[in-house]
């Protein structure tokens, strides 16, 4: 570990913390629908759509209204990428000729974007037509992203009204997100990585005569829009095969900062906006100190894993200086593949620019971690912060079991339906990481497509269904999905989007309709340590003592192994 | 119904920004980088002539003894006796790909130790002098395409490199010490020293 490499931990979160006011109170602004200067340029744009689409933005919906519109909206995203994907063979915009892509990897690859998972079992330079890169998959990551977004903003809602019977409009919520934040966000981001190097061409690829005479056919498109996206969304859906670690998706050391950034950018950004709307940004504040202690840590426990050298290679004689540096790139070196990994992983964004299959079982463990806490540590854009409530709701619930009084979250009263919706949502992630990671495990389709046996093979199942089911997309690439795990990682990302969004509006329903009671002296605060320290307890108890079994048979056993060289 | 009266709104706004978001910001995208950034928009290719040398951002397999060479890479592509089956193609462009190898599997340890092998092997005058080996020369990279290599492992092959040239060692270190990227502001990213570059630089010293 390096002087450097602390450095730019340090640099990083200095950025995001300066990030999160401005970011905050501008989302706030537009999910507000108040006036900003954007809304002076693109207003005509966005009530043209709503004309266009037969609706009137201030005319609000029930939680139930808002979650069937989600749904709805969602099944038409779902049917328009799969076909796009199936028939790109006969479609324009194909310079290489690709065919269309098998059933299953196509609905895998539609829910894998719809539910913004973006989940690869395909390899993008060699499946995707340029015409589903664009309008299938950047759709997606654009609108994937703004419905995260919008149902954060409607559980807010939810904690601020009082005897209320909506939560506000899901087409505006949409529409606003998308024109006024993530469209000028992602062209600023854009031309900055094209600047830097990232390709965006419509050309098909280029055959060079390389300095040795041989030939080279280098794979081109319009990567930067997309990259642009993928990382401001948390989406995470590479335009290549490697992701991130391809030289054209991120080309310098500058451009992956400038990604890391844009990865949290929002998440951060979010918790701000919350403090905002309940009236009290020190509430904010308090969700973004436990997440960034989260992050801290898990920052910290990676980059020291991945700054040794493996000690099976170096007793091969190898100089263990620079590190593990098995499936990493040069000009990242340990401490940006290390911050990256975190990043990537406590957003629930899935882009890498490190193999995590190639890191140390310690290093490796982390993101995996991250992922089993339910991507809350800033998180998906939206889903971050609304996943956190859930936890903050446990906490509270907790603290008045504590004290023997009924637990209150910003003035509203937790009761019964709340904690059972809770719960309801923090459950089933676990169920259907688990379960399904015990069926691949046993049966010889599931097992089949696992790159290394030992207790490696089994990280690498559990990893794949706890990145679908927490909604990351990044993998332990080894792993070669055939229809089973196409199939089964599919399920795993519906249920991880949708038995979350469903309970949390239920549960934002249901506090809108409550009154707000006044603190009093006996009301346990929320912006303070002690919440922060409880919150953040919780989220670790819930994860850890679910997971830890898992955990013992998969990276701890395989680093025990490792310290003792055992090899797989 | 609800289900029903939403469709109408789902049906136009799925359209309509999927037309913005999905043809309009990519294709302006594309249009404003291509005038005012078209060989970064292009792939940031090099030219000779009429010949396209290939791309700054990506590796190529260099092999012969007197180039510098990059890391191993974990490319395929298919076979050209055999298209239906792949075979072990370095630094192909037209797929990117990773070892994913765990890092306790024996394919690994076997892998990195004939790599090592062959490191040695080319590089006799390095062993001789009994330089470490650095430990990005005989991994691979994640993206198979890696351009880079480190200060380390430049310096490494060096005295091969002025060997098989017949050229001062010193002109060659000197070379590298001069191709090197340090990180930005001090701080940011690794030093690293591009091997194309690198090996283009050394053709030239000789013109």
């Amino acid at each position: 570990m390096l002087f450097h490499g602390w450095v730019t931990i340090m640099a990083f979160f200095i950025c995001v913390v300066a990030m999160t006011r401005p970011l905050g109170g501008f989302l706030k602004r537009v999910l507000e629908g108040e006036q900003h200067v954007l809304g002076r340029i693109i207003g005509p744009v966005e009530r043209g759509i709503y004309r266009a689409a037969g609706i009137q933005e201030d005319r609000e919906q029930s939680w139930s209204q808002y979650a069937i519109a989600v749904i709805v909206f969602k099944v038409i995203c779902f049917i328009a990428v799969y076909t796009l994907l199936r028939f790109q063979g006969v479609l324009p915009l194909n310079p290489n000729g690709m065919r269309g892509v098998a059933p299953d990897l196509a609905y895998n690859t539609a829910i894998s974007f719809v539910t913004n998972t973006n989940w690869q079992s395909y390899a993008g330079e060699t499946t995707m037509s340029h015409l589903s890169q664009m309008l299938g998959l950047t759709v997606q990551n654009f609108v994937s992203a703004a419905a995260g977004i919008a149902i954060a903003a409607a559980v807010i809602r939810g904690f601020t009204r009082r005897s209320a019977a909506s939560i506000g409009n899901f087409w505006a919520d949409l529409v606003r997100t998308t024109l006024y934040v993530l469209l000028p966000i992602c062209v600023v981001l854009a031309l900055l990585f094209v600047l830097e190097g990232v390709p965006q061409t419509l050309l098909g690829s280029v055959t060079a005569s390389t300095l040795e005479g041989t030939r080279q056919t280098i794979a081109l498109g319009p990567v930067a829009s997309q990259e642009a996206i993928k990382m401001l969304g948390t989406n995470g859906g590479g335009f290549f095969n490697v992701n991130s670690a391809h030289p054209f998706e991120n080309p310098n050391a500058l451009t992956n900062f400038v990604q890391m950034l844009a990865i949290f950018a929002l998440g951060a950004g979010l918790t701000n906006m919350f403090g905002r709307m309940v009236g009290r940004e020190r509430q904010g504040w308090a969700i973004f100190s436990a997440m960034a202690a989260l992050f801290l840590v898990g920052t910290v426990v990676t980059y020291w894993s991945e700054a040794h050298a493996n000690p099976l290679l170096h007793a091969l004689g190898i100089d263990p200086s620079l590190g593990n540096m098995e499936g990493k790139e040069t000009r990242f070196g340990i401490v940006g593949s290390a911050l990256f990994a975190t990043v990537t992983t406590d957003a629930s964004c899935g882009a890498v620019n490190a193999m995590h299959e190639s890191f140390l079982p310690l290093g490796g463990m982390v993101p995996l971690v991250n992922m089993m806490l339910g991507e809350v540590i800033f998180g998906g854009v939206g889903s971050g912060l609304y996943g956190f409530l859930l936890f903050a709701i446990i906490a509270v619930f907790m603290a008045g079991l504590m004290v023997g009084r009924t637990p209150e979250y910003l003035g509203k009263k937790i009761e019964a339906r709340e904690i059972k919706m809770t719960m309801l949502a923090v459950l089933c992630l676990p169920l259907v990481m688990l379960g399904f990671t015990a069926l691949a495990v046993v049966v010889p389709s599931g097992l089949s497509a696992l790159s290394t046996s030992g207790p490696h093979g089994f990280t690498e199942a559990l990893y794949a269904y706890t990145s679908a089911a927490a909604n990351n997309g990044s993998a332990f690439a080894g792993l070669t999905a055939n229809p089973f795990w196409n199939v089964t990682l599919g399920i795993a990302m519906m249920v991880g989007r949708f038995f979350v969004i469903i309970p949390v509006l239920a549960i934002a329903g249901a506090m809108a309709a409550k009154k707000t009671a006044a603190p009093t002296p006996g009301t346990f605060p929320t912006d303070t340590g002690l919440f922060i320290a409880l919150v953040t307890g919780v989220i670790l108890i819930v994860g850890g003592l679910t997971f830890l079994p898992a955990l013992a048979l998969g990276p701890i056993v395989e680093h025990l192994a490792m310290l003792r060289g055992t090899l797989f | 119904m609800t289900l029903i009266r939403q469709l109408r709104p789902a049906l136009v706004i799925f359209g309509l920004l999927s037309l913005l978001t999905g043809f309009l910001y990519p294709l302006s995208m594309t249009a404003i980088s291509s005038v005012l950034m078209p060989n970064k928009a292009a792939g940031s290719l090099i030219h000779d002539g009429k010949r396209t040398v290939g791309s700054v951002l990506i590796g190529q397999n260099f092999t012969q003894s007197r180039y510098f060479h990059g890391r191993p890479s974990a490319t395929i592509g298919a076979d050209p006796a055999d298209p239906t089956k792949s075979v072990p193609t370095p630094y192909n462009a037209a797929a990117s790909m990773a070892s994913n190898a765990s890092p306790t599997s024996k394919a690994l340890v076997e892998r990195v130790a004939a790599a090592l092998t062959q490191v040695r092997a080319e590089n006799p005058e390095a062993v001789a002098a009994d330089w470490p080996i650095p430990m990005d020369l005989v991994t691979t990279s994640a993206s198979g395409l890696d351009p880079d290599i480190s200060p380390q492992a430049a310096f490494f092959q060096v005295k091969r490199i002025a060997r098989v040239r017949n050229i001062p060692e010193e002109t060659v270190r000197q070379l590298v010490e001069h191709m090197i990227t340090h990180p930005l502001m001090g701080w940011l990213g690794e030093p690293h020293v591009n091997v194309l570059e690198l090996n283009m630089a050394l053709d030239a010293l000789h013109r």
